[in-house]
């Protein structure tokens, strides 16, 4: 294919070409630009969510390289007397003191924190949805699988941040979330006491927690979420783009507009469109008003407490836990009502993270995958996603069910019961239903090739009949709904071989070929119109 | 699991479609095909791409985001300097707001959003969008270049003998085990080891309640039937330096209940006239119980919903705690005031794994 400019303007050899050259005589630029300058990128608006989530993230850098500069992490307790008055005379941490310093004294201070907070909260749920876009197209397929591991990472990583950054402030809210990370962590079996006293210094509070959350908060995790991310970057160069199927599009080649210039403008753009309006919303919406709450002291909490929205699920594992308590012979305590959500909150995205190398073992397919998948051609997959999306969205459900009973009126009993039901039904129905409609529209996609688009259009024949005009598709609209790959279920063939030899079938190769069965046999899709069907139906002049 | 699958994938290659759909972008298949890829469609022009007043249009537009930023920066540079830090205005619909916080984010917003704006216009309208295709290459390497680092590989780990020199090995092997000792030892000194610390509270023999919010020692008198009191330890102090340590244990809640209305006659018999004194330190994961039920005397934790039963020796009755509220044994002394029997016969607090 050719890589045809427009482009034909002659430089003359300026200063700009002369450092060019001289840092490629030092760093071969040249080699890295010849590679990368005019890379292709395929466009399409779900690529942008990545985008988001790389863009707030350098926001939550910047900014919060700026509140260090403020920002005391320590429980030295003091009297605060600063500009706001009703803190005036109150005992406090000079964590707390600090953030309303930043947030009342330091000009600009406020904007820069809520700038930082409000981008995390973006930065996460830009990832969340960017991996539920990866997923949903499999993205994550051969040769995609480390970089989904990467990108599972950072939303961890992310996660961890967001804890460590919010319990920073060291007000009442924050440090009951810290309490309630104590309660946690005790409740490992046989380390759990000896693991509390070592996080914390000693007894709860202490005085180390913040000092070590911040340094955890500012330099672990953000150090590895950032090698993570340069990774994460320069395999998305290196594989090239996905893309979706489409004319000219094939597995063999990648189409879009070029880094320079296009997307050094429209990606580089976008960095600032998403940097002001995250500005703007800082300067208009409060977030995290510490101010409000008062410093933390152990004896005292707010009501509708809520960590921020992407712990709502771990909080909710939490709150719809039956009290499982036993104490084991030995004299020994095993709190099961808090070690079970513990455990769940490590297994429930680790079965994100290993989906990839399932569904690979399950199709064997050891090819490369540069085209993407629409959601409703692999109805399993689909259906595992929605079904997991919908496990999380219980337990958001369970993490605010105070909220749910105060604003409607409803009793809290009830509620967490309804919770502990759905918790196990309600992916099960999601996984059912989602399967339903994927292959409902692989009927309606079967439907559109065969007989093409309905118009509308009401025709009534000589005899009388009225029938519906029908207008073929495109070859363009034909190749994008047929271009994806069936695979044929997987079959175990006769446990007796011709000689009535038994063939040894291991366990492991029943579940493969029954997994199979499910992802691609008669229930799992709808068979995409042949060749021969297709020119069965459209020579046959006139209406079906 | 990998390798179980790699010795599997030998035998099933044929449930694989094996010919990819589409062929090369836009050649022509043999017999015709009404599914094939049509090719990359041709580039259809922009209006600005034919018409240079539209194109000028453009330019303007950019042009003015670019201004727009450029006269934003100033007014941020300006509300720093002019806007007082601790005035706040009413703007509708936000409420009482600060006044710099709000100028300083809706200037530099705009100076940030219109150089986004304006470079992504540019890039839609003005620059080139002929689509272009680049071929993808395998990402594993070749046949000959698998096989010459594999080679060169081998050569390096002969040359250094560590395959036969057994002895090297298995040394360096203990070595590179063990040194990671050295920092797993570093880090005892952490925090000091448990011991006994979470069984004993501030509480013991003698000690008074003193009124969380008063500061004065606590009389019967003081507890009536329907509120909820907090009591803290006699001799702890507000601005001690251990006092957030010594309160996460020792928190004291108060109630008062007709005697007839206790259920459990042990919890009954450690109150006195019907004031019994429970741990407010919830036992499922530290939150303060707060929220009092008085008609019920029913506690509820507003952190996870636990919520115990206050005339049933704080028993369970619903929500994710695994046991009871410890109760303190209290009294009266000659004084009138109300005083501890002792500490809390049991951990306060979260369970732990020697708690028993």
């Amino acid at each position: 294919m050719s890589t045809t400019t427009t482009d034909a303007r002659r430089n003359p050899p300026g200063r700009g070409e002369r450092f060019a050259d001289w840092t490629d005589s030092r760093l071969g630029l040249h080699g890295a630009g010849r590679k990368n300058l005019r890379k292709v990128f395929p466009d399409h608006w779900s690529f942008m969510l990545g985008e988001i989530a790389m863009y707030t993230f350098l926001i939550v850098l910047l900014t919060g390289v700026y509140l260090t500069l403020f920002f005391k992490p320590s429980m030295a307790e003091m009297t605060y007397h600063g500009s706001y008055a009703p803190m005036n005379g109150v005992r406090m941490t000079e964590a707390y003191a600090s953030t309303l310093d930043i947030s009342f004294d330091v000009r600009g201070g406020l904007l820069i924190r809520q700038i930082h907070h409000w981008s995390a909260l973006i930065f996460i749920a830009a990832m969340a949805t960017h991996m539920m876009r990866v997923f949903f197209t499999g993205a994550f397929r051969k040769p995609r699988e480390v970089n989904w591991i990467f990108g599972f990472t950072l939303l961890v990583l992310g996660c961890i941040a967001g804890f460590t950054g919010y319990s920073l402030p060291d007000d009442l809210l924050s440090g009951t979330g810290v309490r309630f990370m104590e309660g946690a962590t005790l409740a490992t079996p046989v380390i759990g006491t000896y693991l509390a006293f070592f996080l914390w210094g000693g007894e709860f509070p202490g005085t180390d927690i913040i000092p070590r959350f911040f340094a955890v908060h500012v330099l672990l995790v953000p150090g590895i979420m950032l090698g993570l991310f340069v990774l994460h970057i320069i395999l998305v160069f290196y594989h090239k783009h996905t893309q979706y199927a489409g004319s000219g599009k094939t597995e063999e080649n990648v189409v879009g507009m070029p880094f320079m210039p296009v997307y050094v403008a429209k990606a580089g753009g976008f960095f600032f469109l998403i940097f002001g309006v995250i500005t703007v919303i800082a300067g208009l919406f409060t977030i995290n008003p510490v101010w409000d709450l008062g410093p933390y002291r152990p004896d005292m909490v707010s009501t509708g407490a809520q960590p921020d929205w992407y712990m709502g699920w771990t909080e909710g594992l939490i709150r719809f836990m039956p009290g499982w308590e036993w104490v084991i012979p030995g004299g020994y305590t095993i709190n099961f009502g808090v070690f079970i959500p513990l455990t769940l909150v490590g297994v429930v995205p680790i079965m994100m993270m290993a989906y990839p190398f399932f569904e690979s073992w399950v199709t064997g397919d050891r090819r490369e995958h540069h085209i993407l998948d629409r959601p409703r051609n692999v109805p399993t997959r689909t259906g595992f996603g929605v079904a997991w999306l919908t496990l999380v969205f219980v337990l958001l459900t369970a993490g605010g069910n105070d909220l749910w009973a105060t604003h409607f009126h409803l009793s809290i009993n009830t509620i967490t019961w309804t919770v502990r039901i759905a918790f196990f039904v309600a992916p099960v129905l999601a996984f059912w239903i989602t399967r339903r409609i994927c292959l409902g529209l692989q009927r309606r996609d079967r439907e559109k090739i065969l007989h093409g688009r309905e118009t509308g259009i009401i025709k009534r024949l000589p005899h009388g009949e009225f029938i519906e005009v029908h207008e073929p598709l495109s070859q363009d609209e034909l190749h994008k709904l047929t271009a994806h790959d069936q695979y044929a279920p997987l079959e175990l063939g006769p446990s007796v071989d011709d000689n009535g030899v038994v063939r040894k079938q291991s366990p492991v190769q029943k579940l493969r070929a029954r997994l199979s069965q499910g992802y691609f046999g008669e229930a799992g899709q709808i068979p995409k119109p042949t060749r021969r069907e297709y020119e069965e139906i459209t020579s046959g002049h006139g209406h079906h | 699991m990998s390798s179980q699958a790699g010795s599997e994938n030998e035998n099933n290659g044929e449930h694989l479609p094996t010919v990819r759909e589409g062929g090369e972008g836009g050649v022509a298949v043999e017999e015709h095909d009404p599914f094939a890829n049509p090719g990359l469609p041709p580039h259809e022009p922009r209006k600005q791409d034919i018409d240079e007043r539209a194109a000028k249009r453009s330019e303007r537009t950019v042009s003015l985001l670019f201004t727009v930023s450029m006269l934003a920066t100033v007014g941020f540079i300006a509300s720093f300097v002019a806007i007082d830090v601790d005035k706040i205005v009413y703007i509708f619909p936000l409420g009482h707001i600060s006044a710099l916080n709000f100028a300083l984010g809706v200037t530099l917003g705009l100076a940030l959003f219109c150089i986004g704006a304006g470079a992504i216009h540019w890039s839609r309208t003005l620059m080139s969008d002929v689509e272009i295709v680049q071929e993808r290459h395998p990402i594993e390497a070749t046949p000959e270049t698998k096989t010459l680092v594999k080679s060169e590989w081998r050569q390096g780990t002969e040359e250094s003998q560590i395959g036969s020199r057994k002895i090297i090995r298995r040394t360096l092997l203990g070595a590179l085990t063990l040194v990671p000792l050295s920092g797993i030892v570093l880090l005892r000194d952490l925090g000091p080891l448990p011991e006994t610390k979470l069984r004993h509270t501030m509480w013991g023999k003698g000690k008074l309640l003193i009124n969380m919010n008063t500061d004065e020692p606590l009389r019967p008198a003081d507890i009536t039937v329907g509120s909820l009191s907090f009591a803290k330890p006699e001799g702890l102090e507000d601005g001690d330096h251990d006092f957030n340590k010594e309160i996460a244990k020792a928190a004291l809640m108060l109630v008062r209940i007709h005697p007839g209305d206790i259920k459990d006659a042990e919890s009954a018999s450690w109150g006195h006239e019907g004031i019994l004194a429970f741990s407010k330190i919830c036992t499922h994961v530290g939150c303060p119980v707060s929220l009092y039920e008085q008609q019920t005397h029913h506690v509820l934790c507003p952190c996870h919903q636990s919520t115990f039963d206050l005339s049933d020796g704080a028993r369970v009755l619903f929500g994710p705690a695994g046991h009871p509220l410890p109760q303190l044994k209290i009294t009266v002394n000659d004084e009138g005031y109300l005083y501890a029997l002792g500490d809390f016969d049991e951990p306060v607090g979260p369970s732990f794994w020697e708690r028993g």
